[in-house]
C-alpha cells in the first residue's frame, strides 16, 4: 500500500527547493593546447573558434524558442550574430573567400571543443537572461586565456603579437559582457520553480 | 557503408542534413549534440541524404530522423533494428543508421539487439544512453543504477545494470565504441568510423538527460579517452569493457567478421514467385 500524502492546507505556499545552480562544468582532463606556427594557422584557429561558438549559440536559441523562453532565445540569437560577425571579420581581414581548411590533425583545443563554445548541458528551460550572460562570460574568459596561451607558445614575434591582439579583443568582450550583466537583473531566487514540473523525481 | 560518389563528397555541409523541423528536446539535452554529430559525420563521409536512411524506435532520441534530411523511419518501440535489418537486406546500396535510447534498445528491443549483433548486417546502431526513460517521465531503464531513487522507484530498482557493450561483443557486433554527447566533434569522428566499418557497428553515446537525471551534467568531468586503442581480440576487449567504469571513450573493439550477406542463387524466390504463393 502506498503512503497517502496529507492534503495541503488551503492557501499554503508550496515548499520550494533551492534553485538549481547553472554552473558551467569544466572538462576533467583538458588535452594539450595548440601551438601554432604561421599567421594563417593562428587565424584559422580564431575563425573556427568564433564559428563554433556562433553555431552553438544558434542551437541554444532554437532550443529556448521551442520552450517558449523568448527572452533568452533572443539573447542567444544576439550572441550567435555577434560571434558570426567576428568569424566573418576574420575572413575579411585575411582576404579569405572561403573558410580555412582545418589543420591535418584537426584543431587542438584545451577541452573537447573550442574555448568560446558553450557547454551543451548548460541550459535550463526556465533560465533567465542573466544565466545566458554568465555562460557567455565564462566562454569569453576562456577564449582570453586560450589566446594568451597561444601567445606564450608562439614560435615567432609576429604570431605572439597577433595572439596577444586576439587575447586583448577577448578581454574587451569580457568587459562588454560584464557591463551587460550590470544592466541585467540577476535571476530571481526561485527562478527554476515550475508549478507543473515535468519531473516526478526528487 | 555505401561508397560515396566523388561528386557528393565535394558538396554538402553538415547543415544540409538538418531538416526544417526544430528539435523539441529539453534545453541542455545531450541529444542536440548527437544530432549535430550525425550531420558532421554524414558530411565527413560525403553521403548524400538520398543515400542514407536513419531508422528509429520510440523515445526522445528516436525523434532524430525527423530532424534530418535523409530518408527516415520512425518505427515501433524497440523494433528499429528489425526494420533496419530488412531495409538493409532489401536495399544494400543504402547506408543504414539506427538511432534510439537505452529503454528502446535494451529493454523493449533487447532481443532484437542481441540478434542484430549476431547477424552482423552492415549497419550502425547508435544508442543515446541516459539511464532513464525520459519521454515517459523518468522511469528506471535497463542501464539505471540499482540505487537510483526517485518517486517512481522509491527504494531504487535493486537490479544490476545491463552492460550493453560487453553484451554486444559477446553477441557478435563487429565494431564497438563509446562516445559522449558533450564532445560533439569526437562523437562525429567515432560515428564516421562506425559507419565506415563493415558489419554491425554499435556506438553507445552517453547523452545526459538534464530533466530527470540532472546529476548527469557532471558526466563531463567523468569521461576520458580510453587509455588504449581498439583491439580485434574479443577476450581482451571484454576484459577492458568489463573493468572500466563506463566513462572510457573511443573505439573499444574492431573485429574482422564478414558482414552478413543474404544467400543469392538457386532457391531464392523472386517477387512474382512469392506472390504466387499468396494467390487464393
Amino acid at each position: 500500500m502506498s503512503a497517502k500524502k496529507a492534503p495541503a492546507k488551503a492557501g499554503a505556499r508550496p515548499k520550494r527547493k533551492p534553485a538549481l545552480r547553472l554552473s558551467v562544468v569544466k572538462a576533467a582532463r583538458p588535452s594539450a593546447a595548440a601551438a601554432v606556427h604561421t599567421m594563417n594557422e593562428l587565424m584559422a584557429y580564431a575563425y573556427a573558434l568564433e564559428l563554433e561558438a556562433s553555431e552553438r549559440y544558434a542551437e541554444f536559441a532554437e532550443a529556448m524558442a521551442a520552450h517558449n523562453n523568448r527572452e533568452v532565445a533572443e539573447l542567444f540569437r544576439k550572441l550567435a550574430r555577434i560571434e558570426h560577425r567576428h568569424a566573418e571579420q576574420i575572413l575579411e581581414d585575411m582576404g579569405w573567400t572561403e573558410p580555412p581548411a582545418p589543420p591535418s590533425t584537426g584543431y587542438r583545443w584545451e577541452g573537447p571543443e573550442g574555448p568560446e563554445t558553450a557547454d551543451t548541458a548548460a541550459l535550463h528551460y526556465l533560465m533567465q537572461p542573466y544565466h545566458a550572460l554568465e555562460i557567455a562570460l565564462h566562454n569569453e574568459r576562456r577564449a582570453h586565456r586560450f589566446f594568451n596561451g597561444l601567445a606564450k607558445s608562439a614560435t615567432t614575434d609576429k604570431i605572439r603579437r597577433a595572439a596577444l591582439g586576439m587575447a586583448a579583443e577577448e578581454a574587451e568582450h569580457v568587459r562588454l559582457i560584464e557591463d551587460w550583466m550590470k544592466r541585467t537583473p540577476p535571476p530571481e531566487p526561485h527562478w527554476d520553480y515550475d508549478p507543473d514540473p515535468p519531473r516526478y523525481v526528487d | 557503408m555505401t561508397t560515396a560518389t566523388a561528386e557528393s563528397a565535394a558538396t554538402l555541409a553538415p547543415q544540409a542534413y538538418k531538416s526544417d523541423y526544430k528539435p523539441i528536446w529539453c534545453p541542455g539535452c545531450g541529444d542536440y549534440s548527437v544530432l549535430s554529430a550525425f550531420t558532421k559525420a554524414f558530411a565527413t563521409l560525403g553521403l548524400r541524404p538520398e543515400e542514407l536512411v536513419v531508422v528509429s524506435g520510440i523515445g526522445c532520441s528516436s525523434r532524430i530522423p525527423a530532424y534530418l534530411t535523409s530518408y527516415g523511419f520512425h518505427g515501433v518501440h524497440g523494433r528499429a533494428l528489425a526494420a533496419a535489418t530488412g531495409l538493409k537486406l532489401a536495399r544494400p546500396d543504402l547506408t543504414v543508421v539506427v538511432a534510439g535510447g537505452d529503454g528502446d534498445g535494451y529493454s523493449i528491443g533487447g532481443n532484437h539487439f542481441l540478434h542484430a549483433c549476431r547477424r552482423n548486417v552492415d549497419m550502425t546502431y547508435v544508442v543515446m544512453d541516459n539511464h532513464v526513460y525520459g519521454m515517459t517521465k523518468g522511469q528506471p531503464s535497463p542501464t539505471t543504477e540499482p540505487d537510483w531513487v526517485s518517486k517512481l522507484s522509491p527504494a531504487g530498482t535493486g537490479v544490476r545494470v545491463f552492460h550493453p557493450l560487453v553484451i554486444a561483443l559477446a553477441a557478435g557486433a563487429n565494431f564497438i565504441a563509446r562516445a559522449f554527447s558533450g564532445d560533439p566533434n569526437g562523437l562525429a569522428a567515432i560515428l564516421a568510423e562506425a559507419i565506415r566499418a563493415p558489419g554491425f557497428s554499435f556506438v553507445e553515446v552517453l547523452s545526459p538527460c538534464v530533466t530527470y537525471r540532472p546529476e548527469q551534467r557532471g558526466w563531463k568531468q567523468e569521461v576520458r579517452p580510453a587509455p588504449v586503442g581498439p583491439t580485434d581480440d574479443p577476450a581482451r576487449a571484454a576484459r577492458r569493457i568489463l573493468t572500466d567504469d563506463g566513462f572510457n571513450l573511443g573505439v573499444l573493439y574492431r573485429g574482422n567478421r564478414k558482414p552478413y550477406q543474404p544467400p543469392v542463387g538457386k532457391g531464392t524466390a523472386g517477387v512474382a514467385d512469392l506472390e504466387k504463393g499468396f494467390e487464393l
